[in-house]
């Protein structure tokens, strides 16, 4: 369908298809056997811009905006839902910065960020804080001119691959959700270092890590917004990148239905292609038709967002489930169709499976995402009484 | 430093069609795409340009107008200017013609190094880079795999033989032709993209050139296209199966049943 983008959207979007088809689809398989760190992909990335999309340009970035992201991270997710992690969880450990930070934090961080030197990831879940961030046990206290840091972060997305960590810790606990406070810590800072690499179930080709702070210094200047913000930081960032879970779940739909499209249309049984069969077409009109709606979602909400809309937590909640639910069921129904051959690694379904599963847990499970939208409902109702 | 890269716009191989009737390319709805090898030799002067962190790059191609696409995708990679030389005076161009008019071209551009690819997909001819080279009376080096060094006006290069490789020294000004395993040709970028879109393309005409008109073009051509045909396709083949050993043994019984041992 044509969703009537402008020029350098088209031309944003040609280039991440460029990108995934003639430098992710070769090696996505062989990374996700390894588990290996895509670092000559993240080089053509930085190469094309693409890091910059979102980055104001008096930031060496290109001052586009949520849609443009989700076009391009559509298209990588096409081709590989762990490189499209590690490209996606940039941005997200960008937003904090980006969305609080000050002039100088700024001038510090985002031109590095944009010409993709450097890498970035948002520490936020520990062992008793995943959907309650309430549950947070890293702490921050100020020192004189430097705040010391304790605590472990776990299952980071580009947990030491990044040089820029955003964390949240907290830093006054009788004040509840009030005491918690963003930072930015940068790797090689004495007292911050890496636990285990994570062995994943998918999206192997992205780095998962603990982040341990032992002691660690850091300057006050480090602090992102004020003290006691910690937990706005978390949620205004999530509710802009929740919208990027939802292209990932677009984009690996779309690749897996392509995949079962061109597969049917060659596997012949009973002597006809099996596409031929009508118990076959209704899968794959059903996919295809929910992949669309998905997209549309996920488009009209990252253009709600780029209209500078003052809320947007239902909506980017509402595009996260709708299209990570939508790539979980059209992944499995890949597989179906491919029936055995879709169970074996020869073909590339069986890791899009995999791998989509992930959408349906990380930023937020959409369990969480359905709480969200609930309150956002029972707000609304409230407020038309 | 002046870098000039000779690029070819040519059909997508892969999509390539003979009309069975006419004998002829089918280009009717085939992309066109700058030749590969070319892509190799833009790469290679960029990489040259900011290794000395100074110089220009100018992409130059001769074509029919829409050939502009090909110097948009050059400058979308990062080069400096593209050139388009397009004019009714140059169709029909054989490879000395061709090689006649880029010289001319090029002596109005000025240059210190020009490369091109090895050859040209379409025709594989590999003549129209060592010629330029003899128009305008420099040296070349063909079928470049490395650079290893270039500083103080000489240039210091790997040729590649069928048997290893030559290290060729030569002054500036030259012509390299290059091959695949000299780079990785770059992905374009959003910011040249969107430079490709709004850049101005040069066109030069016939008129603009120091030419003799009757070396341009056909008229200019010592050699013409008479015909183009698919070689007719030999149905009595046989292909051997087995482990080397056992195809060795089978293909020197055919060949002694065919009596040529």
């Amino acid at each position: 369908m044509d969703y009537f983008l402008n020029e350098e959207q088209l031309m944003i979007r040609d280039l991440a298809r460029q990108i995934a088809e003639e430098k992710i689809v070769p090696v996505r398989a062989e990374l996700d056997e390894t588990g290996e760190f895509a670092w000559d992909v993240m080089k053509t990335l930085a190469q094309s811009d693409l890091f910059g999309l979102f980055i104001p340009e008096e930031y060496g970035g290109l001052g586009k905006g949520c849609l443009e992201l989700s076009i391009a991270v559509e298209e990588l997710s096409r081709a590989c839902l762990g490189i499209s992690t590690s490209f996606a969880a940039n941005a997200l450990g960008t937003y904090p910065i980006l969305l609080f930070g000050t002039d100088e934090q700024k001038k510090k961080f985002l031109p590095d960020i944009a010409s993709g030197k450097k890498l970035v990831a948002f520490g936020l879940t520990e062992a008793n804080a995943g959907s309650d961030a309430g549950g947070t046990q890293t702490t921050a206290k100020l020192d004189g001119s430097e705040y010391v840091i304790n605590g472990t972060k776990q299952w980071i997305t580009n947990g030491g691959v990044a040089d820029i960590y955003t964390i949240i810790a907290i830093t006054d606990r009788s004040k509840g959700p009030r005491g918690a406070s963003a930072f930015v810590v940068e790797k090689g800072t004495p007292g911050f270092s890496f636990g285990k690499k994570e062995n994943k179930m998918g999206i192997r080709a992205s780095a998962t890590t603990e982040l341990v702070f032992d002691n660690c210094r850091i300057p006050k200047e480090n602090i992102i917004g004020k003290e006691g913000m910690g937990f706005v930081v978390a949620m205004k960032t999530l509710d802009n990148s929740r919208t990027g879970v939802g292209s990932q779940g677009v984009g690996v739909a779309q690749g897996a239905f392509e995949e079962a499209v061109k597969f049917a249309r060659q596997r012949v049984q009973f002597g006809h292609p099996i596409i031929t069969f009508q118990a076959i077409q209704h899968m794959l009109a059903d996919m295809g038709t929910s992949i669309e709606a998905a997209r549309a979602l996920v488009y009209a909400v990252a253009r709600f967002i780029d209209s500078g809309a003052k809320d947007v937590s239902k909506e980017s909640a509402m595009s996260k489930l709708f299209a990570t639910d939508v790539a979980m069921k059209v992944t499995t129904d890949a597989v179906q169709i491919l029936g055995g051959s879709g169970y074996m690694k020869e073909y590339p379904v069986e890791k899009m499976m995999r791998d989509a599963k992930i959408l349906q847990i990380y930023e937020g499970t959409n369990q969480i995402q359905r709480n969200v939208i609930g309150q956002a409902l029972i707000k609304e109702a409230a407020r038309n009484k | 430093m002046k870098i000039v890269v000779c690029i070819k716009q040519v059909p997508d191989t892969a999509e390539v069609r003979i009309n069975p009737e006419t004998n002829t390319l089918v280009r009717d709805g085939v992309a066109s795409i700058i030749n590969p090898y070319d892509m190799h030799a833009l790469e290679a002067g960029l990489q040259m340009r900011e290794a000395a962190g100074a110089g220009t790059v100018t992409a130059l191609t001769m074509g029919p107008p829409q050939a502009e696409n090909a110097l948009r995708e050059a400058v979308s990679m990062g080069i400096d200017e593209g050139v388009l030389l397009t004019d009714r005076a140059f169709a029909g161009s054989d490879t000395w013609a061709t090689a006649y008019t880029l010289a001319k071209a090029i002596e109005h551009i000025g240059a210190d190094i020009i490369i091109c690819g090895k050859q040209a997909i379409d025709g594989d001819t590999a003549q129209v880079g060592p010629e330029i080279a003899e128009f305008l009376q420099i040296p070349h080096v063909a079928y470049v795999r490395k650079i290893d060094s270039l500083k103080d006006g000489s240039i210091i290069v790997q040729r590649l033989m069928d048997d290893g490789y030559d290290i060729v020294e030569s002054s500036l000004p030259v012509l390299l032709t290059v091959v695949r395993e000299l780079n990785v040709p770059r992905m374009p970028s959003l910011k040249g993209k969107m430079a490709a879109k709004k850049a101005v393309i040069r066109q030069m005409k016939a008129s603009d050139l120091k030419a003799d008109v009757n070396s341009l073009g056909l008229q200019g051509s010592p050699t013409q296209v008479r015909n183009i045909f698919a070689p007719e396709a030999k149905k009595d083949r046989k292909m051997l199966e087995g482990s080397s050993e056992e195809k060795v043994d089978q293909l020197l019984k055919e060949l002694a049943g065919l009596k040529c041992l």
